[in-house]
């Protein structure tokens, strides 16, 4: 399958591919990893008029700690989660939800960015940076500005908050704190495909095992990625045990929002949703208290 | 939508040339340079049959444009054998039988080669998960690890440094 024409056009920094956007407006598509445009131009489902190649922009690949924060470079590839040991030891639900990112190979090009920015429903980073209450930052013409993740998603697949001239140039997550810990759990038929279910969870425990934060997140169960408000707050001041652990993931599959196909039926989606919750806050109370 | 000139090193030759900017990289190398020896399956970035390495890391050519190649190193099937010898990871597939119709071989080889530059001395399970973005519909995997496994014994004993080796993870 042979894409319709382009032009491509590579911008050197992050001023050069605002200004091309700027150009060409809602014409332009920025090209990242590729991994997810790439096929839609093969398939023509997306027939962008020009290509603006990032991936020259070499200080937009970057994962480092400051303010309490960790910056990831929106064109981080995949593959940099995978092996980073900072990733590994301070972020282990981004560990988890990177290995679950199409393939190894697909992961040496795909990037961060690119899989929150696509806003694809079916893509990974979306719940866990919802379960983080992460932020992104847009550059455009008149700077940077930043945008909590919730506000970047929409209600439609495949859309987000960012304007035509400006481009995701880095994603903020917050930094752990003490007794915090997340987790990913996504179920897929094999390797390389989108998930059936993905839950993402994040919390965070006082002194007494107290719940002070919530977030779950669900991939793929719905026309955009889901934040799971009730089930958040349903956990907010208590300690998390079996009880409150299934009351959460109770709320969490009510909050799924599941189509059948050839993934599944609805209902079986929504009872992995419950199961993978279930799993997710295990494991993140888990890690909060010191495990792996 | 004029073409584009590229300038690309294919196994260690420079090949010029002017594109569309959609022709992928894939249908450059096997139509434009008649390197047929990578090869196309699923056209949907799934079965990895199309992988070469660029810059250092496996990559599905089917999936990256002829112009984003501009000014990088690329290497195919064909630059594996040196000389008339085979690259360990050749004969490893050769010595272990690892292969049957041959169709998913050069992705597979490649993807391993660019795998064992950083991980020389990998576990089985490292190696599937390795070479868990590349299918195989005759084998059952068994002989290609085993041929992996080969490889990387040689290669390490041999302190060769493979062909095309580079970081291929961050």
């Amino acid at each position: 399958m042979i894409p319709g024409s382009f032009d491509y056009v590579v911008a050197h920094s992050v001023p050069e591919a605002v200004g091309l956007l700027e150009q060409h407006g809602d014409e332009a598509k920025i090209l990242a990893g590729g991994h997810s445009l790439i096929p839609l131009l093969r398939f023509r489902f997306a027939s962008p008029s020009v290509l603006v190649d990032i991936n020259r922009v070499a200080d937009l690949e970057y994962l480092r700690e400051a303010q309490g924060m960790l910056h990831i470079g929106a064109l981080t590839r995949e593959a940099a989660l995978d092996t980073s040991s900072l990733i590994a030891t301070r972020y282990p639900i981004l560990l988890d939800t990177s290995v679950g990112v199409a393939d190894p190979v697909v992961r040496n090009w795909a990037t961060v960015g690119g899989n929150i920015a696509h806003a694809d429903p079916a893509n990974d980073h979306p719940a866990t940076m919802l379960a983080l209450n992460a932020s992104v930052v847009a550059t455009g013409p008149g700077g940077e500005r930043v945008i909590p993740i919730e506000e970047f998603f929409t209600d439609s697949a495949f859309e987000t908050t960012l304007k035509p001239n400006e481009l995701l140039t880095e994603i903020r997550v917050p930094g752990p704190t003490e007794r915090s810990g997340g987790a990913y759990f996504k179920l897929e038929r094999k390797v390389g495909d989108y998930a059936i279910a993905g839950v993402a969870a994040y919390v965070t425990l006082d002194g007494n095992g107290l719940v002070t934060y919530a977030g779950i997140g669900l991939t793929n169960v719905g026309p955009h990625p889901i934040k799971a408000h009730d089930a958040s707050n349903s956990l907010l001041g208590k300690p998390l045990d079996d009880t409150t652990i299934h009351q959460a993931a109770d709320l969490a599959a009510a909050a799924a929002q599941p189509n059948s196909d050839d993934r599944g039926p609805a209902e079986y989606k929504r009872g992995m949703v419950r199961t993978l919750c279930v799993r997710a806050l295990r494991k993140a109370l888990e890690r909060a208290t010191g495990g792996k | 939508m004029s073409k584009q000139h590229i300038r690309v090193t294919i196994n260690g030759t420079v090949y010029e040339d002017d594109v569309e900017p959609r022709t992928l990289l894939v249908h450059w190398i096997r139509d434009g340079l008649h390197l047929t020896g990578t090869h196309i399956g699923c056209d949907t970035t799934s079965c990895g049959a199309c992988t070469v390495i660029v810059d250092g890391k496996a990559t599905k050519s089917c999936t990256m444009l002829a112009v984003q190649a501009d000014g990088r190193e690329v290497m195919t099937v064909e630059g594996l054998e040196q000389g008339g010898k085979l690259h360990p990871m050749q004969e490893g597939f050769h010595q272990m039988h690892a292969l049957q119709c041959g169709f998913c071989t050069p992705g597979m080889m490649l993807t391993s080669i660019a795998f064992l530059s950083r991980n020389p001395r990998p576990s089985e399970h490292e190696i599937r998960v390795a070479i868990s973005g590349n299918l195989c519909r005759c084998t059952g995997y068994v002989n290609i690890v085993k041929a992996v496994q080969y490889a990387a014994e040689k290669m390490a004993s041999s302190e060769q440094v493979p062909i095309g080796a580079g970081q291929g993870g961050e």
